[in-house]
């Protein structure tokens, strides 16, 4: 099975091409198609992944310094098992990673590396049993030659390991829910079949980006995801406000693209000509590849995480991105495209450990980004009064807490949270959508929303689940996921050299909590306004409740999936704690091991600590909202207050900056000082050239030659008539004229150089 | 069949046209529909050719010339009928055997005016004999004769179908690419009478492939300098590189339809593949020390044909502009004089036809449709004409260099390449020119985007509110289709024109490292 994966993101790339090609034909405009692609999906999947643990469970025996010194040693050839070049006919076999015939082998990525970086070495210190002297899992790749260049051959394919297992199931499990609710949500849309098409594209699109096994097809996957963003973003493009938030989101991250494109060259060509993501990485774990290079290749790509998954500053895009329709929002850019960044950092993590130094308490960029974003995202979200853009800027927030586990070393931390986070956040639109679509279509919680809890129930319920695990409450999903993060900050880099990143993530605890309560409170307490004022809203069909349902039911217990194995918890069974850890880190030499490189450990009071600063969060804004107590109105009396207001509405003015100051001025001024340079100077120049040559012209032809080029007009003159009625019998001669005089002038031209030549 | 292609099968494909012309320019003006199946049988004839070529073609030694011939052509200056195929020119001459007949298709119905099927068909088949001929020959005069070819009936085409400014584009389209062209055959003139054998004979030759063996030994290194500069005059206005491209928006802006996609398509691409056939692998000293400058024309290209795109009002003359940026990238490539680089140059030269080809096709549509390419007065094309927006929105990101579409694959390799260029070119500068072209990205996004945006989304101006559009017809899909196919498959697929080049251009580069 794990062989085959490529299937996984082959089926709703067909899927697409099906729903364009004849959905508007079928009765259900197309979407059953892609329903049952992705109960397929995910299926095989749940497969992929079952498959992937018996490997863990028992690995496979391999030689594997062979296959190691094979992958090092390769300068000219790809290190993987491809051998063979596709025929040309097989147009199938490309961005797809699939095709008829495959060069097959399993991937060389054991441990023992050069370095010498032993098995037992990653567990030194206070780390954890379970994963230290477990034996190696090497991943499962799969390629096929996707072109050649440079005598050398590039291959497109796919690499199944703990990581991208997981990060299949939660894709196709979380776009089948949202298939399933988009069902009902866009009923009766103006363009419901293309939008299951472009559904079914993303979700091949993504599928096939955490398949990946080189660094070029992440990248093609990357710019596909984009792709379908705008698309969908932009989805009701009828409205200027929707395309340009398209446009925004495209645009974005195309700037963030830049530090892709270079940080990818640069791992290329450090890791001697190679796009292969498992020797860019052993290679850069067992110290082949300069140090410098891999600081320019992580900082450049943190650009990329910076627009992809919406970290400070170049996060704007993000809540503009809520102009799509809500299961979109859900979809993509919550639980599954915006974390792309996250699971690239994760992917090439060796680059970004050696490149950062991060297990060297160094205080790094991306602990950095990822602490500013964490609270600055926070708190933007207590001003916005639609409730889809409050849950925007908490997934930037927690995108946020996820960059800055990577930072600070705690990768397990960053992708458990990106799991947790990807079901309550998803569960949490999703009930945000069902809300809006109860209500008029009104995202506006402030003026449509109120009292909601009584009249939809389920909604209400399943939205509380995702707010609770939002503000890790125990023991909901959130709560073991944000503390492993803060474990890894505190615990982690040397002498707790992150303290200051475990205080921002305490600090972004409570705002979550505050922001979050507020907008229950908005929602679903208080008197019905607004649309919900006037029309009673009911709670909706199956086809919404039951995903919001099944979301709800993973959150209640996905948490438990990484169960800490010491301190309260060391009564927990060894099979049952770490599971997540266990299974979904790689076990190979391609995965960072030593220099520094631990696991978190559970630590009671950090666990205390940060769930009261959520409590807190909750009891101040309850006090705030339910019970009328505070400074209210402090914004209008305060004048520190109402700057602090206004900078927070303003989104810190980074929307102006780039939109008016520099597109603006690209678009305007710069654009058209270049296009006047075009047209008077560069232009003028070739005018005036082209004057003075007629000038010359009629110098030669009134003076000196008129004879001759009479001739020459009259015949050409004569040939024009025929083949053409409007041709002027001066414009041709002119032609004539220069093309005479430009050949006697390269003759003489021509007979200077051969005689400079000559001495 | 192998011995026949062998002997006729360039020949063949190179002077059908001309015939098919010679017998259009027999038959009578008035039977009109004559004409048209005459030049499209004309041109799928071609078409048929150049398949039975690359059924036929060794793709195992791409680099060896293929269905060669070497027959005495104008022996008082030993210039020889020279015609041959290898790796580099094949994509090329596929490319113009592809577009032409679908040229052809497009016109069925919307002759430009003023009209005169006739004339125009004629000249489109005499256009192809220049533009099949150029890819093909392998004698610098032979070569030049082609190049020249081409402008006669480009020339006229633009100057008597062309837009309202028709005269003052084609004379300038005309004059600039002469002038060029006059420097470039001083070029030639003087390899001729510098060139030297090994034992210091002159060699008295125009044939490329023995000049690619001499490649300026013994020459002066300011002479080698000086032919290079003649050689980049002649390709570099026809690429066109900043800033010698100002013939180009004129030229594509009053061009009737089917002008601007060849010209787009194909003439655009005479110039670089002269830079890849003739200028690097003759003159590679002089190449490696012009490859910098060349470098930094093509990134300034990239940046300022994408400030002028920004500035434009005019679709068309926006998507011209854009020419000058994704040309921009070829030349990048070529600068880098890496097997990579220049791998991606040829690729991007493909991908730009087909991309800027099917941009001007949509272009030419929407004229028809509206009357105006005035970006301010249209709007909501995909509510009106759906088809015609969804294509237009699929050729921006085909043009923006979305990967898994063809734009990519000329794009990235060019950039990548910049990263480490041709041992003994400045590794800094050219990084630099990278990171440059990598924003240069950024710009394409945003005026393809801003065009979409403007053009195809939101609902129709005023003026053409409730006016009924017709959506595509049938001559429409005929026409783009197989472009559309095409730029799918090689993006998906890119080995498809990679594995064609790559033995060739691996040759040519490690041959300059001699």
């Amino acid at each position: 099975m794990l062989t085959y994966a490529w299937i996984i993101p082959a089926l709703p790339a067909l899927s697409f091409v099906l729903i364009l090609a004849v959905g508007k034909r079928l009765p259900k405009g197309g979407s059953e198609i892609g329903l049952a692609t992705l109960a397929v999906c995910f299926v095989l999947a749940v497969g992929v992944g079952v498959g992937w643990v018996q490997r863990v469970n028992s690995p496979p025996k391999v030689d594997e310094a062979a296959l190691t010194a094979r992958s090092l040693a390769g300068q000219e050839t790809t290190p993987s098992g491809e051998r063979r070049v596709a025929p040309a006919g097989e147009a199938g076999a490309g961005a797809l990673p699939g095709g008829a015939r495959t060069g097959e082998g399993a991937a060389p990525g054991g441990e023992g590396s050069p370095a010498g970086a032993g098995a037992g070495e990653g567990g030194a210190g206070q780390g954890e049993a379970g994963t230290a002297e477990a034996a190696p899992v090497p991943a499962v790749v799969r390629t096929v030659t996707w072109f050649q260049s440079g005598g050398v051959r590039f291959t497109a394919g796919t690499m199944v390991d703990g990581l991208s297992a997981m990060m299949l199931v939660l894709v196709s499990l979380i776009s089948l829910l949202v298939h399933v609710y988009s069902t009902d949500y866009v009923a009766g849309d103006r363009r419901y079949t293309h939008y299951f098409a472009f559904l079914s594209l993303f979700t091949a699109s993504m599928l096939m980006f955490v398949l990946t096994q080189s660094t070029l097809q992440l990248i093609v996957g990357w710019e596909l995801v984009g792709l379908c963003s705008f698309a969908l973003i932009g989805h009701w493009w009828e409205e200027k406000p929707n395309s340009n938030a398209a446009l925004k989101a495209f645009i974005t991250n195309r700037v963030g693209d830049i530090g892709l494109i270079v940080g990818m060259i640069v791992l290329y060509f450090a890791a001697g000509r190679s796009f292969d993501i498992i020797r860019i990485n052993s290679m850069a774990n067992a110290g082949q590849i300069r140090h410098l290079l891999l600081l320019v290749a992580s900082v450049s790509l943190i650009a990329a995480v910076m627009s992809k998954s919406g970290q400070f500053i170049l996060h704007t895009w993000l809540p503009d991105a809520m102009a799509g329709p809500t299961p979109v929002s859900a979809l993509i850019h919550a639980a599954t495209m915006v974390v792309a960044g996250i699971y690239m950092v994760a992917r090439l993590y060796p680059v970004f450990f050696r490149g950062l130094s991060i297990g060297t308490a160094n205080i790094n960029l991306l602990a950095v980004v990822g602490a500013v974003t964490l609270v600055f995202g926070a708190l933007l979200a207590f001003v916005q009064s639609d409730i889809k853009k409050v849950l925007a800027y908490s997934t930037v927030s927690q995108l946020g807490y996820m960059v800055m586990a990577l930072g600070v070393g705690g990768w397990t931390a960053a992708l458990f949270h990106l799991v947790t986070h990807a079901f309550f956040k998803a569960c949490l639109f999703l009930g945000a959508g069902s809300m809006s679509h109860a209500c008029h279509h009104s995202f506006d919680m402030k003026k449509d929303y109120g009292g909601l809890r009584r009249r939809m129930p389920i909604t209400f319920w399943t939205f509380m689940i995702g707010t609770g695990a939002l503000v890790a409450i125990p023991p909901l999903s959130g709560f073991w996921s944000k503390d492993e993060i803060l474990a890894s900050a505190n615990g982690l880099g040397g002498p707790g050299g992150y303290k200051i990143m475990l205080v921002m993530g305490i600090i972004g605890a409570f705002c979550t909590a505050g922001y979050m309560t507020r907008a229950v409170w908005y929602c679903f307490f208080g008197e019905p306004r607004g649309a919900a004022a006037e029309h009673p809203p009911r709670e909706n069909g199956p086809r919404i409740t039951v995903p919001l349902m099944v979301l709800a039911g993973i959150t209640l217990v996905i948490g438990f999936v990484n169960v800490p194995t010491n301190g309260w918890f060391s009564w927990v069974p060894d099979g049952w704690a770490l599971r997540f850890e266990n299974y979904v880190q790689p076990r190979a030499a391609y995965f960072v091991s030593g220099g520094g490189f631990r696991q978190p450990v559970f630590t009671p009071w950090i666990a205390v600590v940060s769930t009261g600063a959520g409590l807190l969060g909750v009891l101040l804004a309850y006090l705030w909202f339910w019970r009328g107590l505070g400074p209210h109105g402090i914004t209008a009396r305060n004048r520190v207050a109402r700057a602090g207001y206004r900078v927070l509405e303003s989104r810190y003015g980074l929307d102006v900056l780039y939109t008016d100051w520099i597109v603006g001025s690209i678009k305007g001024p710069i654009a058209r000082a270049a296009y006047w340079v075009n047209q008077k100077v560069l232009d003028g120049v070739v005018n005036g050239a082209g004057r003075e040559a007629v000038k010359a012209g009629h110098f030669v032809y009134d003076r000196i030659d008129q004879g001759v080029v009479d001739t020459i007009v009259n015949g050409s003159g004569a040939t024009a008539e025929g083949s053409g009625q409007i041709l002027r019998k001066q414009q041709t001669g002119r032609v004539q004229t220069y093309g005479a005089y430009l050949f006697a002038g390269a003759t003489v031209l021509a007979a200077i150089f051969v005689i400079l030549a000559a001495n | 069949m192998k011995d026949l292609l062998n002997g006729w099968g360039l020949t063949a494909a190179t002077f059908l046209p001309l015939v098919g012309a010679v017998v259009m320019m027999l038959l009578p003006k008035a039977d009109e529909a004559l004409h048209k199946v005459v030049a499209l049988l004309t041109s799928s004839a071609v078409f048929a050719v150049v398949v039975a070529l690359l059924a036929n073609f060794d793709y195992d030694r791409t680099r060896v010339l293929q269905f060669g011939q070497n027959r005495s052509w104008i022996s008082v200056i030993n210039s020889r009928y020279i015609v041959g195929i290898d790796g580099i020119s094949l994509p090329l001459l596929a490319l113009t055997a592809f577009i032409v007949p679908l040229v052809i298709i497009y016109s069925w119905d919307h002759f430009p005016e003023p009209h005169n099927p006739k004339a125009f068909l004629i000249l489109t088949l005499v256009l192809e004999t220049g533009m099949v001929g150029t890819f093909v020959a392998q004698d610098l005069i032979l070569f030049f004769v082609f190049f020249e070819l081409v402008l006669l009936p480009m020339y006229f085409m633009i100057g008597v179908w062309g837009g309202e400014q028709r005269q003052y584009a084609s004379i300038k389209f005309f004059l600039y690419t002469a002038f060029g062209s006059a420097l470039m055959i001083v070029a030639f003139l003087s390899l001729y009478f510098l060139a030297k054998g090994p034992g210091g004979a002159p060699l008295h030759t125009f044939s490329m492939i023995e000049l690619s063996r001499w490649q300026g030994a013994g020459l002066a290194r300011v002479t080698g300098l000086v032919i290079f500069g003649g050689m980049f005059a002649g390709f570099g206005i026809k690429v066109p590189m900043f800033p010698f491209h100002t013939w180009l928006p004129d030229a594509h802006t009053q061009a009737p339809t089917q002008g601007s996609v060849i010209l787009a398509a194909v003439l655009l691409k005479l110039g670089t593949y002269g830079f890849v056939r003739i200028a690097i692998p003759i003159l590679p000293a002089a190449a490696r020390e012009w490859a910098p400058w060349i470098g930094l024309l093509a990134v300034i290209g990239i940046i300022y044909g994408a400030l002028g795109c920004l500035a434009q009002t005019d679709m068309k003359r926006m998507i011209a502009f854009s020419s000058v940026a994704h040309m921009g990238f070829v030349m990048l490539g070529i600068a880098t004089l890496t097997s990579f680089g220049i791998n991606a140059a040829i690729f991007g030269m493909v991908a730009h036809g087909l991309i800027t080809g099917m941009l001007f096709f949509i272009a030419g549509s929407v004229k028809e449709r509206y009357h105006t390419l005035e970006i301010r007065r249209l709007g909501g094309l995909l509510l009106q004409a759906p088809r015609m927006g969804w294509l237009l929105g699929f050729s921006a990101m085909a043009s923006l260099g979305l990967p898994g579409l063809a734009g990519f694959w000329g794009e990235f390799p060019a950039i990548l390449a910049a990263y480490q260029p041709a041992a003994g070119l400045n590794q800094n500068v050219f990084r630099v020119y990278m990171v440059v072209a990598a924003l240069g990205t950024v710009f394409a996004a945003g005026y393809l985007l801003w065009l979409l945006q403007r053009v195809a989304f939101g609902v129709p101006t005023e003026e053409f509110v409730g006016e009924h559009v017709h959506d595509m017809h049938l001559t429409d899909y005929l026409a783009w289709a197989p472009m559309i196919a095409l730029i799918v498959v090689l993006g998906v697929y890119p080995n498809l024109i990679f594995r064609i080049t790559d033995g060739a251009v691996v040759q040519s580069v490690t041959a300059l490292g001699r």
